[in-house]
């Protein structure tokens, strides 16, 4: 299903070493992490583990302390939320941020309106909007005209995702898009991850559900106490382990040594 | 980037799935429209229908009660005269509204900025024009404070203005003085509501405005259907210039009848504030749906932090509001001056604002925010007008007035709520 594996190319967005402290409490681990275009990265971890502190990071809510973040070779410096979404890197929380009175069109280029002279462009958007959901194949939609309030779960995950790709990013991270969602709208969205990597993006998918990532991801980056206990193809790993790693830090030869392991768990 | 599908085709090779978008494409047969339209009411959306039957209903009610006095070309001509002040307040107010705030000094405001043109006008002795831009400044400047306080400071818009509704009725008080009254001698003040236009530029107006709003819908219907966007059917936008272009026909020849009592004087053609709250109608929708400016308020007003993440300005776009508002306010105050050919302490106090905001909400505008329509406030503006000057007609005491305005306030945030209720379950 997905498109042949190349480790030895460069990552679009790479960290390296990366500590990030709330005052005394340092949430972030010396964090390594490898993000590739065309692969989507699951991004795994217990509650507290610092998924959402380090996809914060990388938005630039949250800037870094030290370490370092490379974007396709290059050290950038991510200071605010414009640093990221000016490299291409854009991010849908968990929360969504849609505006329900408006419709779909208008919430995908919500803040970054096309205008012709004072007018707003509505024909150039709506074909913007339809090239984007089309390109994703999305076909769960009656209408881009459609007011957001009016879609259902699912459909609002699919419109805050084609959203964040309208603006040739290159870095699409979700927060557990499928976390609310029934069976049949966590298929639709889980087609549209893939559907994201195999258009050329690079996909950070951050989920607490096993089946979810195995079906999905092409790594699997595990989280423990706010260090990469693994970051790793999913084909070498199987589903035991991946817990192992989230709830342990190590399985294995995998993860952290058993030492260091023991000196940050319990 | 994507190299298997095309913009044109959403329907992959193989794909036996819905190509989706279906509702882009509505049913354009007479059947299909009626459906469509049946529909969207049945979930919830009411749009314009509340009012129009309010309306409807109003005069034919008042009609019924009387006959030889309400109906007439000189009645109906009060009647949009008077609903002037209280539409271009309430046009100001939908702003406000559509942000989720309230603005309760909106009406006294109108009569602060009255003052300072009366004022202008009797001491000072300036020109009309002066004594227009100096109570427009003054609008502008208090939404300016308004706005900056409650967006910077961060106290609610209810009590921000509600403090200031207390405060600016003592700045007009000062203004004019107790007791005392500035009668307006300006003439082209007075013109606004007391002159007509001449009948042949009325109707070429009319025409005019007609034709344009027809070229403007069909060429918006042709070049949607060119691109293939989502569109209404030809049958909806050609019904609708014809029913607007109707009104607008029976609403000019109604006011250019010889409307004066006796024959010694004549009487006919369409007061300048009809044109003038047309005017601003078109303007105002305008900016709210056609412009970035609008498209923001609509934003803040449905979901304030997916606005801030977007990157809008939440402070600026409330301050803005703030002052159309207020301006606007100064704008009805002079309607509102020119039509009582005076100001006292009291302009734009008592129901002033209640009557703007109910004509908002019968209109349509929410009071939570983020729905809601310029022209609400001049369907609202005349259902209000209506029901003050019916009971005028029928010489009802003051208290049934009061009570039966009320009621009908509280029927429109019934049928508001409950439409919203309905909307909310159904998921439109």
């Amino acid at each position: 299903m997905s498109v042949p594996q190349s480790e030895d190319g460069t990552p679009v967005l790479e960290l390296r070493g990366v500590n990030k402290s709330f005052g005394a409490v340092q949430v972030l681990h010396g964090v390594d992490l490898k993000v590739y275009t065309g692969k989507v990265t699951a991004l795994v971890g217990d509650n507290g583990a610092g998924k959402s502190t380090l996809i914060k990071s990388i938005a630039g809510i949250h800037p870094i302390d030290s370490g370092e973040i490379l974007f396709e070779g290059r050290p950038v410096q991510v200071a605010g939320p414009r640093d990221s979404a000016a490299l291409g890197i854009e991010v849908v929380y968990q929360d969504l941020a849609l505006a329900d009175n408006l419709d779909v069109v208008q919430n995908m280029f919500l803040g970054r309106e096309r205008t012709k002279g004072i007018l707003l462009d509505e024909a150039s958007m709506e074909q913007a909007a339809r090239d984007t959901l089309a390109r994703l194949s999305v076909r769960t939609l009656k209408s881009v005209r459609q007011l957001v309030s009016s879609l259902s779960g699912g459909q609002r995950q699919t419109v805050a995702i084609a959203k964040a790709v309208l603006w040739e990013s290159k870095v699409v991270i979700l927060d557990e898009p499928t976390a609310a969602l029934g069976v049949a709208q966590t298929r639709q969205v889980l087609d549209l991850v893939r559907r994201l990597a195999d258009t050329g993006h690079a996909v950070v998918f951050i989920s607490h559900n096993m089946v979810d990532v195995f079906e999905v991801a092409d790594r699997v980056a595990a989280l423990y106490l706010g260090r990469v206990a693994a970051d790793v193809p999913i084909s070498t790993v199987d589903r035991s382990q991946v817990i192992e790693l989230i709830t342990a830090g190590r399985s294995g030869d995998l993860g952290m040594a058993p030492a260091a392991a023991a000196e940050v768990g319990i | 980037m994507s190299t298997s599908t095309t913009p044109t085709s959403n329907v992959e090779p193989g794909g036996s799935a819905p190509s989706g978008f279906e509702g882009d494409r509505p049913d354009g047969s007479l059947g299909g429209v009626v459906r469509g339209y049946l529909n969207r009411i049945r979930g919830g959306d009411l749009g314009a229908l509340p009012a129009i039957l309010g309306i409807v209903a109003l005069t034919l009610l008042f009609y019924a009660l009387r006959p030889n006095t309400f109906l007439t070309p000189l009645n109906l001509t009060n009647l949009l005269v008077q609903a002037a002040p209280i539409t271009l307040l309430a046009m100001g107010l939908v702003f406000v509204l559509l942000l989720g705030d309230i603005d309760l000094s909106a009406g006294v405001v109108s009569g602060v900025c009255a003052a300072v043109a009366a004022q202008l006008l009797a001491d000072a002795g300036a020109s009309w024009y002066v004594a227009v831009l100096g109570a427009l400044l003054t609008g502008a400047l208090i939404g300016l404070f308004t706005g900056v306080v409650v967006s910077l400071i961060g106290i609610p818009s209810f009590v921000v203005t509600l403090a200031l509704f207390l405060g600016f009725q003592g700045v007009t008080l000062r203004l004019i003085g107790q007791g005392g009254t500035v009668p307006i001698r300006d003439e082209t003040v007075r013109a606004i509501t007391n002159s007509n236009l001449p009948v042949g530029l009325g109707w070429a107006l009319t025409a005019a405005a007609i034709v344009l709003y027809a070229l403007l819908q069909l060429n918006r219907w042709r070049v949607a259907n060119a691109r293939g966007l989502s569109n209404q059917p030809l049958l909806v936008v050609v019904a609708r210039i014809v029913v607007i272009g109707a009104v607008l026909v029976v609403v000019t020849a109604v006011l250019s009848v010889d409307r004066a009592l006796s024959a010694a004087v004549d009487l006919k053609g369409i007061p300048y504030a009809v044109p003038l709250v047309v005017v601003l109608l078109l303007a105002l929708t305008f900016l709210a749906g056609r412009t970035t400016f609008g498209r923001h308020v609509y934003a803040v007003g449905g979901n304030t932090e997916a606005a801030r993440r977007a990157g809008i300005n939440v402070t600026k776009i409330r301050v803005l509001v703030f002052v159309l508002s207020s301006s606007m306010a100064a704008v009805s105050g002079l309607v509102a001056a020119s039509r009582l050919a005076s100001v006292t302490p009291g302009s734009g106090g008592g129901n002033t604002l209640l009557y703007a905001v109910g004509a908002a909400v019968i209109g349509g505008t929410s009071l939570f925010g983020g729905r809601g329509r310029v022209r609400d406030a001049v369907l609202g503006g005349l259902v209000v007008a209506i029901i003050a000057n019916g009971l005028g007609l029928l010489g009802v005491d003051a208290y049934l007035n009061f009570i039966i305005t009320g009621a009908v306030l509280l029927l429109a945030a019934s049928v508001d709520a409950l439409a919203r209720r309905r909307a909310a379950a159904t998921g439109h």
